[in-house]
């Protein structure tokens, strides 16, 4: 008797839907062992990770806020994703989003009027898309891997935060602290729900999943994208152009991460600050995993890793869990997750150990 | 600037090279075989707090490098078993990998923090690492001639050996591979673990060579440059050592001119360097006309399934 | 089912306290009071963190049963610290320390939205009726050893691994070059600026570089032990930042400046049990013993204990202050005036350099 993996005729949709579910078992599961090995109370740490915020009505205000700009960067990576274009620099152009949105904001400072917002997003939807050409065009023109530019880029965006934060644009009335200016009431993203932190950047992110969906689903254009990802011989016999879904990919999920970036600085931080990077566009691409690379699928994994990064401060507090264990468990439901992975396109056959030709 | 001054400037920027280098051999042959683990500052990280404890509590530092290896390798094999058997996407896998190590470590190191252990002496007898001028040469440790050594043992496996043309090949096409009759999936776990090697080792040089204590996060990011320059050397380990030397060159100098009372650039510049270099070589090899045979492997990335 | 019922136990609690801040609910005499604490870095930093940690545990123990106190570690300086905030008063905490400067506009907003919640930020300058701020003279320990440093220095010339230019920083310079240039007329300080609070090797490496350059002892503002391990290994002096480093430096490690917020923290839990807190700015420093003097080294000379004690009891008894003129600044200026003393306005916004400083 043999075990071995066969690969299904198509994905098998219960395991498909049932994957990430199990996948968080799994890291529960885990979790529990891990951390009553380490000495901890397991049981009521993974409880408060992973419940505890779902069920106190105060904390599921902190949990849309922080899934926000998961979400957002996760739904634009998907789509790339899809197209097998790996734009793994989110988190440059989540800060270039940023850092162009700021810049909009310090230029009409002292300047009140209802334009300004809106010229700050727009600001950052160019500045994340600017940020994401660079790979897409190094790809297009000359097949360099999207994979590795996009991760350097990041890096670069870093310094230019730092060097603009320390140096042209720090807060000349801040006591040299690295760091702008506030932003005025009408460089803000308005608040929502008076006493949290809930604030309009969440029901936009929301919007953007859904006309994600719409288009992913229902639009040529949506196809298209599927296509030249899960078969490109096809995509080019159909007429569909590699390099226009490469760069129309990289330009969207670039451009998605830039707003994601400017709501995050304008709506809660209220200024630019060299603690605005979090990896939020890394942590983005365990989002779009956990969700299948799919809208709908992205909304619930972003909520998941949000409650996970709530309940952690609650697991620190009541169960006295280092920080550090956030880490553990966010890698581990991603580990699990590639790992049942393999279930939803193959199959277990146990079979007859009977000598075979090389297949 | 005086003589003594320039030689512990090339002194300082050899060590800070070192484990650039150490971990970058290791990403390089993982990545001539195809694969991509983006997990090298995890691995570099839980390779740092593995060696430090086992040097810690053995007081023998040469067993915290075996260790740290060995830790490496385990972390590696994690990685391995994920995106070779199990056909993982390997760019989310190695992301995963960093995140877990830098969680891992952190936990682990805690009841560390604050002690430090004996670093190992120079290789060479005190007559040699200890002479004002020879010390340029004989004034390391063994962990230095090592890096160098590998460097050369890299350029030759990949060039000179069966294995190493067999290595390249499953890194170019896998499928050819295959069917000529090279077990790929063996081959890329042979390579990936000695990446993971490499990294625990580099991630052990800042735990018990360059600052000899464990903190939280010790390698700062070190990581992500050895895979910036890994990509920058077009995958060719002499120009990997290059790169690294010049990486440890730029940041050694920036801190010397600043001490002396001038800076070469603001050091936000500095630091994105690297990173803009590599998008550049990147840009400059992919125009070359004719791609020579060690660029970029094919498959880097890819997973492979045999069948598929 | 143990985990489960004691979970439950605890949520009920969590969630009547939770409603403490808006009804205004006295907490049942015989509970505990819980005191929150957020912190910016991990607790194993064996730096500002730890030193914070360290004063939790101790008021923890001066209080045995009468309070509990928790924490957070690693909250990140923006939206997650309001969040982390918040979440802590929500789960009763009636006081909540904010140890890190970054946390002060987080820490204003939730205190203006949850009036009946004392909080107390480190290092800011933002007050509000229930919003109180704190810090150390830490400038005072700079005095010290500056003094020692100039004694114990053969070239004349120490370094100063810095991190930011802001006027923590700044002050801490001043003071430690004006002690060591009163002992030492011709005593240089060289410093290093890194923009980064930790980074282990590259602190190592502006040490290696201050030494090449003559400096012979070596003294820090950023947060790893990294720059006095190479002093051990070089044969230089140091000094340990935050915490008493002897461990990591036993040769090299001549004191160090310890931060002792335990007195501070011990008072402000009492006055809160009193009903007596109120708001304010509190500055000590030596003579409250919230800055601490480590054990010497033995390898300092009885007349350089001496001196050193000479100036912490100077500055305890209020007849010695580390900044008084005359003082020039670096570009030639007259600062201050013969006699006259640095006020803490003067201070808290410091962005010039004495006499003696290289940066």
């Amino acid at each position: 008797m043999r075990i071995r993996l066969e690969p299904r005729k198509a994905p098998s949709r219960l395991a498909l839907y049932g994957a990430p579910i199990m996948a968080i078992a799994l890291t529960m599961l885990a979790g529990m062992v891990l951390f009553t090995l380490m000495g901890f109370r397991g049981g009521a740490a993974v409880f408060e990770i992973f419940i505890e915020p779902l069920l106190e009505p105060q904390r599921w205000p902190d949990i849309a806020v922080k899934a926000s700009p998961l979400v957002m960067i996760a739904t634009g990576l998907a789509i790339g994703f899809r197209a097998n274009v790996w734009n793994i620099g989110a988190e440059g152009q989540y800060i270039v989003g940023a850092v162009a949105g700021t810049g909009v904001a310090l230029a009409t400072y002292e300047i009140e009027s209802a334009w300004i917002l809106p010229l700050m997003l727009l600001a950052s939807l160019l500045g994340g898309a600017v940020w994401a050409a660079i790979p897409a065009i190094l790809r297009v023109r000359l097949k360099v891997s999207e994979i590795l530019t996009s991760l350097m880029l990041t890096y670069v965006a870093l310094q230019l935060l730092y060097y603009l934060v320390r140096g042209p644009w720090r807060d000349p009335e801040g006591y040299n602290f690295p760091q702008t200016r506030m932003f005025s009431e009408a460089q803000t993203v308005p608040n929502l729900l008076e006493g949290t932190q809930l604030h309009w950047g969440v029901p936009l992110t929301f919007l953007v999943v859904l006309i994600t969906w719409f288009v992913m689903s229902r639009t040529l254009l949506g196809y298209q994208v599927k296509v030249v990802g899960l078969a490109p011989m096809a995509a080019r016999l159909g007429g569909f152009s590699e390099n226009r879904t490469v760069l129309m990919t990289m330009l969207v999920s670039g451009a998605l991460a830039g707003l994601a970036g400017m709501i995050e600085c304008s709506a809660t931080f209220g200024q630019l600050t060299p603690q605005f990077p979090v990896n939020y566009g890394f942590t983005a691409i365990i989002v779009a995993f956990l969700g299948r690379l799919h809208p709908v699928g992205v909304l619930i994994g972003g909520l998941a890793l949000a409650t996970s990064y709530i309940g952690a401060d609650i697991a620190q507090t009541a169960s006295a869990l280092p920080q550090a264990a956030t880490g553990l468990i966010q890698a581990m439901m991603l580990f699990f997750l590639l790992g049942v992975d393999i279930f939803v396109i193959n199959r277990i056959r146990i079979a007859p150990c009977v000598p075979r030709l090389a297949s | 600037m005086n003589f003594d001054i320039a030689i512990s400037i090339v002194m300082t920027l050899v060590v800070a090279a070192t484990p650039i280098l150490l971990a970058g051999l290791g990403e390089l042959i993982a990545e001539k075989s195809g694969v991509l683990n983006l997990g090298v500052e995890g691995m570099m990280l839980v390779g740092a707090v593995a060696g430090f404890i086992a040097a810690s509590l053995t007081g023998f530092t040469p067993f915290g490098y075996a260790v740290a290896a060995l830790a490496g390798i385990c972390a590696s094999l994690l990685f391995g078993v994920l995106a070779l058997t199990l056909g993982s996407n390997q760019v989310a896998t190695g992301l995963a990998l960093t995140i877990f190590g830098t969680g891992l470590s952190s936990l682990a190191g805690a009841g560390f923090v604050g002690t430090t252990i004996t670093r190992l002496p120079a290789l060479f007898p005190p007559t040699l690492a200890g002479h004002p001028l020879l010390r340029l040469v004989f004034g390391y440790d063994v962990i230095v001639y090592l890096s160098i050594a590998l460097t050369f043992a890299a350029t030759w496996f990949l060039n000179h050996t069966r294995l190493g043309l067999i290595l390249r090949s499953v890194g170019e096409s896998d499928a050819s591979a295959h069917a000529i009759g090279y077990p790929v999936t063996t081959i890329r776990y042979g390579a990936v673990a000695f990446g993971g090697a490499l990294a625990g080792l580099a991630g052990a040089y800042y735990s018990l060579a360059v600052t000899p204590m464990w903190a939280d996060r010790i390698t700062a990011g070190r990581g992500w440059i050895a895979l910036a320059l890994v990509v920058f050397s077009s995958w060719r380990p002499w120009r990997l050592l290059l790169g690294a030397y010049i990486f440890g060159a730029v940041m050694t100098l920036e801190l010397y001119s600043k001490a002396a009372g001038f800076a070469l650039l603001p050091p936000e510049m500095l630091a994105m360097l690297p990173y803009l270099a590599t998008v550049a070589a990147l840009a400059v090899i992919a125009m070359r006309p004719s791609r020579g045979r060690l660029d970029a492997p094919r498959c880097l990335g890819k997973p492979f399934r045999a069948g598929a | 089912m143990a985990v489960i019922l004691d979970r439950r136990t605890l949520l009920a609690g969590a969630g009547a306290s939770a409603a403490l801040p808006f009804l205004g609910a006295p907490a049942h005499a015989a509970d505990p009071l819980k005191v929150g604490f957020i912190y910016v870095g991990p607790v194993g930093d064996f730096g500002y963190t730890h030193a914070h940690d360290v004063a939790r545990k101790k008021t923890q123990d001066f209080y045995a049963d009468k309070i509990k106190t928790n924490y957070v570690e690693n909250v990140p300086e923006g939206p997650d610290a309001e969040r982390v905030l918040r979440q802590l008063a929500q789960e009763g905490n009636a006081l909540i320390f904010a140890t890190s400067f970054g946390f002060m506009n987080a820490t204003a907003k939730v205190a203006k939205a949850l009036p009946k919640v004392y909080f107390e930020h480190a290092t800011g300058y933002m007050r509000g009726p229930n919003l109180a701020t704190y810090n150390a003279r830490f400038y005072e320990g700079r005095a010290v050893i500056g003094t020692i440093a100039g004694m114990m220095s053969k070239t004349g010339v120490g370094g100063y691994v810095a991190s930011f230019p802001i006027p923590e920083v700044v002050m801490g310079i001043n003071c430690f070059t004006l002690a060591a240039r009163k002992v030492n007329p011709k005593f240089q300080t060289k410093v290093l600026w890194l923009s980064t609070w930790y980074d282990p090797a590259k602190e190592a490496d502006a040490a290696k570089a201050l030494a090449d350059q003559g400096a012979d002892i070596i003294t820090q503002h950023t947060d790893s032990p990294a720059p006095l391990q190479v002093c051990e290994q070089k044969g230089l002096y140091g000094f340990g930042q935050a915490s008493d480093m002897s461990s990591i430096a036993p040769k090299a490690h001549l004191t160090a400046i310890v931060d002792n917020w335990a007195p501070y923290y011990i008072g402000r839990v009492k006055a809160v049990m009193d009903g007596t807190w109120k708001t304010g700015d509190t500055w000590w420093g030596l003579k409250q013993d919230t800055v601490q003097i480590a054990p010497y080294n033995a390898a300092m000379p009885d007349n350089v204990k001496k001196a050193a004690d000479d100036v912490k009891n100077g500055i305890i008894a209020g007849t010695l202050h580390p900044v008084t003129g005359p003082v020039t600044d670096n570009k030639g200026t007259q600062r201050l005036k013969d006699g006259e003393k640095a006020n803490d306005e003067m201070l808290e916004k410091m962005d010039w350099y004495v006499e003696g400083v290289q940066s």
